[in-house]
Formats: structure tokens, sequence, C-alpha cells
């Protein structure tokens, strides 16, 4: 009765055949991740070095190190993140424990899902447009930190919201039952329970916004600037600074006869630092999933 | 809640009802944002967009020439096929390797192997634009060289390869998360009537995921259509109606990046790049307004 019929036969053949096609189309995306991190690095091997990392660019940035533009990248970084962090952490609270459901969350909802979808190169222009003129910041970093805070928004918005929602209801309404206040159970409750989660999103901010290009080119990342060396302090965030990404950029479009080499290391310390913070909160994440009890 | 919520309003401390504020406003700070970015960006070009720009030949003209001493031309026709053959073509190679990884990861992965392929996923869309742009630069313009025969690499089908690796982390994880939305019962139905894994996936979970699918698929599109520095580096930034995939263009994105550093404030040309911004605001924001609402349709099902 259960004997193997042709039709099953077939079947059972289609079933390998997608199944390893699929797999195949899967596992092709490892390659270029591979490629590239091994390209770049075959590339760069001859100028990575301690002193390529901590010496300023030289002779019109045709050699030399990346230490002005590396700092740069920090200081966006870090500015932005200052920004970006309080807001978008208390905006999915507020999508999360506040808002309830009606048109108007939706319309935040989508406004979060929007601003995400805006194009870098948009972003660039409001900042040019917003922070630069109308605000008189001029190019500095600080317009072009609060231009890459605004970008990066979505990004804690989304992780956060997804944090608090691992919490369950019934801690929020024990919480309740004991008395305290809304703000005092997100405080004492809802926070300390999803502070990992939170802490991814953040994380996930940081390399978004080092690798940007585009926002910053025009508010307050500038071609080329000396610094001291060795002086983490060497930036003053009303003026302009050098940036990893754009630094890449221009070395190689933008100026010939750079040595070899030095764009492919500047390019693999960009990919090295995002990929390293995201490798960061991926373990976050998974130490997160273990050590979870409920 | 509801009744939690008047409760506790009639008696809270002063410092609570500052942070609740606080909390409001930081919740509307998306909406603000988006329409500051809408005004601020519009403010810079209304002035040329609404006196003096023959809007017809800008969206109909293919003659880009804002540089010109005697001529000037503001015709975006071609930036703007540039910016859709570019993004076609991604899609292209992105929509078949996306929906495919995302079927492969939801339906027959191994939870492990499932981890593994996510994590790489992850790392994909990690990787910055203009590294992107470096790599279609050196490694894809050589290879595109060699391959092809082409006398340069820097071509749409370049950019097109560089734009589908940055877009197809983005359909797989939206892809994925529609078909997981799928219920079990369904999987479950059709295999107690004899269907075979793919049997199920093709007669029903896709079917079933259909809107979903659709919306990674716009939002990957939405992704390509913004994106900057990889189309910029990779394309060979010349204004072109491009007649195959080896021909090289110029996108609306890289127009403005390229152009915005050189011009005067308040110039014709520094609005039409505005312009150009709105355009492309716009037609990011209804892409992704629709697959929005295509998601939304789902769930109201």
């Amino acid at each position: 009765m259960f004997t193997e019929t042709p039709i099953d036969r077939r079947k059972q053949l289609t079933e390998r055949v997608v199944r390893i096609f699929l797999l195949v189309v899967t596992s092709v995306m490892i390659i270029p991740l591979l490629l590239i991190i091994g390209y770049l690095l075959y590339k760069a091997i001859p100028v990575l070095s301690f002193e390529f990392l901590f010496s300023n660019p030289r002779d019109n940035m045709r050699a030399g190190g990346i230490w002005a533009p590396f700092l740069g990248t920090i200081y966006l970084v870090v500015v932005s993140l200052l920004v970006s962090a309080p807001i978008g952490v208390f905006a999915a609270v507020y999508l999360n424990e506040y808002a309830r459901e009606s048109w108007f969350t939706r319309v935040t909802n989508l406004a979060v899902v929007n601003l995400a979808g805006v194009p870098s190169i948009v972003h660039a222009l409001f900042g040019v447009g917003a922070f630069v003129l109308f605000a008189g910041l001029g190019e500095s970093i600080l317009a072009a930190s609060l231009t890459l805070a605004i970008m990066t928004l979505p990004v804690i918005i989304a992780s956060t919201t997804e944090a608090l929602k691992a919490v369950p209801m019934s801690f929020r309404e024990a919480c309740w039952n004991l008395g305290a206040t809304r703000w005092q159970t997100i405080r004492r409750i809802v926070i300390p329970n999803s502070i990992s989660g939170i802490l991814t999103g953040v994380i996930l901010q940081v390399s978004r916004a080092a690798g940007e290009t585009a926002p910053i080119m025009f508010t307050g990342a500038v071609f080329y600037k000396t610094i001291a060396e060795g002086n983490l302090f060497a930036y003053n965030i009303t003026e302009q600074c050098m940036a990893l990404s754009l630094h890449l950029f221009t070395i190689s479009t933008q100026v010939p006869d750079v040595t070899e080499g030095t764009p492919h290391g500047t390019a693999i310390v960009l990919v090295g630092s995002v990929l390293l913070v995201n490798a960061a909160a991926i373990v976050l994440r998974v130490y997160l999933r273990t050590r979870k009890k409920w | 809640m509801n009744i939690l919520r008047k409760k506790s309003k009639a008696n809270l401390p002063f410092s609570e009802t500052v942070i609740e504020l606080f909390i409001r406003l930081c919740g509307i700070s998306s909406i603000i944002f988006v329409f500051g970015i809408f005004f601020f960006v519009f403010r810079e070009g209304a002035g040329f967009l609404f006196n003096g720009l023959n809007l017809t030949e800008f969206l109909t003209s293919v003659e880009w020439q804002p540089t010109s001493l005697n001529n000037k031309r503001y015709g975006a026709f071609a930036l703007i096929v540039g910016t859709f053959s570019v993004t076609a073509l991604a899609m292209c190679i992105a929509v078949p390797f996306g929906l495919g990884a995302a079927i492969f990861v939801s339906e027959f992965c191994s939870p492990k192997l499932r981890e593994t392929f996510k994590i790489v996923i992850e790392l994909l869309a990690a990787i910055p634009s203009v590294v992107w742009g470096f790599i279609g630069l050196t490694l894809m313009n050589q290879l595109i060289i060699q391959v092809f025969n082409a006398p340069i690499g820097l071509t749409m089908l370049n950019g097109g390869i560089m734009l589908a690796l940055m877009s197809v982390p983005i359909i797989v994880s939206i892809a994925e998360d529609a078909l997981k939305a799928v219920p079990d019962s369904y999987r479950e139905a059709a295999e107690a009537l004899g269907a075979t894994r793919w049997q199920v996936i093709y007669r029903v979970l896709l079917p079933a995921a259909k809107n979903g699918l659709l919306a990674a698929v716009l939002l990957g599109a939405a992704r390509s259509i913004g994106e900057t520095m990889a189309v910029l580096m990779a394309t060979g930034h010349s204004v072109n109606i491009p007649s195959g995939p080896l021909s090289w263009i110029r996108t609306l994105t890289a127009t403005i990046a390229a152009e915005l550093g050189e011009v005067a404030r308040g110039d014709e040309h520094y609005q039409v790049l505005f312009i150009i911004g709105i355009l492309l605001f716009t037609i990011t924001f209804v892409v992704n307004l629709i697959a929005d609402l295509v998601i939304k349709g789902i769930r109201q099902e």
C-alpha cells in the first residue's frame, strides 16, 4: 500500500534539488563577506602597523597614517551617540509603555519607519539646511553628529522597542499592584530587565554611525586637517574634523598616486571596527538569551 | 491599565510629570524629524522650485549642464533613469538570492545553521557603503574588465552588484519575518495531506506570505534608491541613458554628493540639488508608505 510510486520518487527528487539549490543560494552570501575581508587584509598587510593608526596622513594624503580621520570618526560617533541614545530609548519607552493603540501611535510608528528609509544624502541636505545654516552651527563636528544622530535614531528605537516587548507584562502588573507609578515601574523593572537588549541597539547605532559618509560630507567632515598626534582631545566639537569613511572616499577617488595599500588599510580599519562592534552586539545578545530566566 | 493611569495621574509627584513630558516629547520626535527633514530640504530649494525652474524640463530633459557658463540646463531625466535602472538591476540580482535565502533560513535550516546564517547576513548588512564603493572601484572593476573584456569596469553592472549585496540583508530579514508570521497550522495541515516541504512552501507559504515578501522587496528597493557612496564610486558617474548593464550611469543621490561641495549657497545649482533631494525624499517616502500599507494589510486579514 505504501510502496513508492514514480510520483513519490519525483517529489523526493524535487525536494532534494530544491534543498541543495537553496543551500547554495544562501551560502553564496558568505562569499562576498569573506572575499572583502580577505582582499582588504591581503592588500593592507604591508601598511598595517601601530604607526599607521597613530600618525597623520602625509604628503597631501598620499602617504602616512590615519590618526586624524580615526579620531574624527570616534568624535562623531560619541557625540551622535550622546544625542540619539537618550532620545531613541525614551521614544521606544513612549511607544511601548505609554502610547495606546490609536491612529496617533500608528502615525508615530510610520514616522519611525520612514525616518529609517530616508536616503542618507537627504539627511545630509537636512543637516546642511537645519544645523549648519539655520541653527548657525556651521560645518562642525556638532552639526555632523546631530545629522548622524537623527539618521541612526530609528536603529535605537527599533531595537529598544524589541527589548522592551520581551519583558513579560506580568512583571509590570506585579509592580503596579504594589502601588508603583508608571515611571517607577519603567525605571525599576522594565529597563533593568531589558538593559542588554537596549545596549545591543546602542552598539548597533555606533557601528552604523561610524560607517556613514554622505551625511557628514557637507556638515562637518573635511577632506584634510592636521591634528596633534597622540592627543585624544585634539578636536574641538565646534570645528571640522576628518573621518575614516570620507578619508577612504577621498584617497581612493580624489588623490592621485596614493601609496599602494593605504586605501585598503583605511578600509580594513573601518570595516574591522564596524564588524568588531557588531560582533560585540551579537555576543551580548547570545549571552542575554542564555541568561534569560523567563 | 486605563484605570491605573487615571488614578496615578492625580497624585503624581512633580518630577514624574516632567519625566513623562520628556518621554512623550521623545516619543513624537520621529514625527518632528520627518517633517523637519522635509521642511528644511524644501526651504533651501523652494525659491527656485516655484520661481525659475522649468519642471517639465527638469523631469524630462537629459541635459544636465548646471555649470555651463551661457547655457545652464537642469534636466534630471538621465539621473532618474540612472537611479531606477541600477535599482532594477540590483533587484534582479538581490530578489532571487534574498527570497531564496529567507526560505532556506526559515524552512529548511537547523537552528544552529540558522543562527550562523543570520550572523553572516547581519555582518554583511554592517559593511559601510563607502567600503562597498571601494570594493566596486577596485576588485569588481578589475573583475568586470576581465570577464566582459570591457574598457572600464565602473558600470551599471558594478553598481548593481554592490547595491544587490547591500539590499540582500534587508530582503532576507523582512522576508523571513513574513514567512515566520504564517501560522504553523497551515504547514501542519498541508503536511498532513502528504505534501513535501517544497510543496508546502510553494503552494501554501508563498501565497500566504506574499504581502510580506512584497514589502521586503520594496524596502530593499528603497534602500537601493537612496544609496549614495557605493553608486557614486562604482557606476562611472557620467550622465548617460544606459543602453545595457555595461554602460555607465549617474544617479540622483550621487549627483548631490558630488556637486553640493562645489556650489555657492542660494545659487540656482545649489537649489536644484535640494530639489533633487525633495524628489528623492518623496520617492522613498512613497515606497516606504506602500510597503507599510502592504504589511498592515496582512495583519488586518
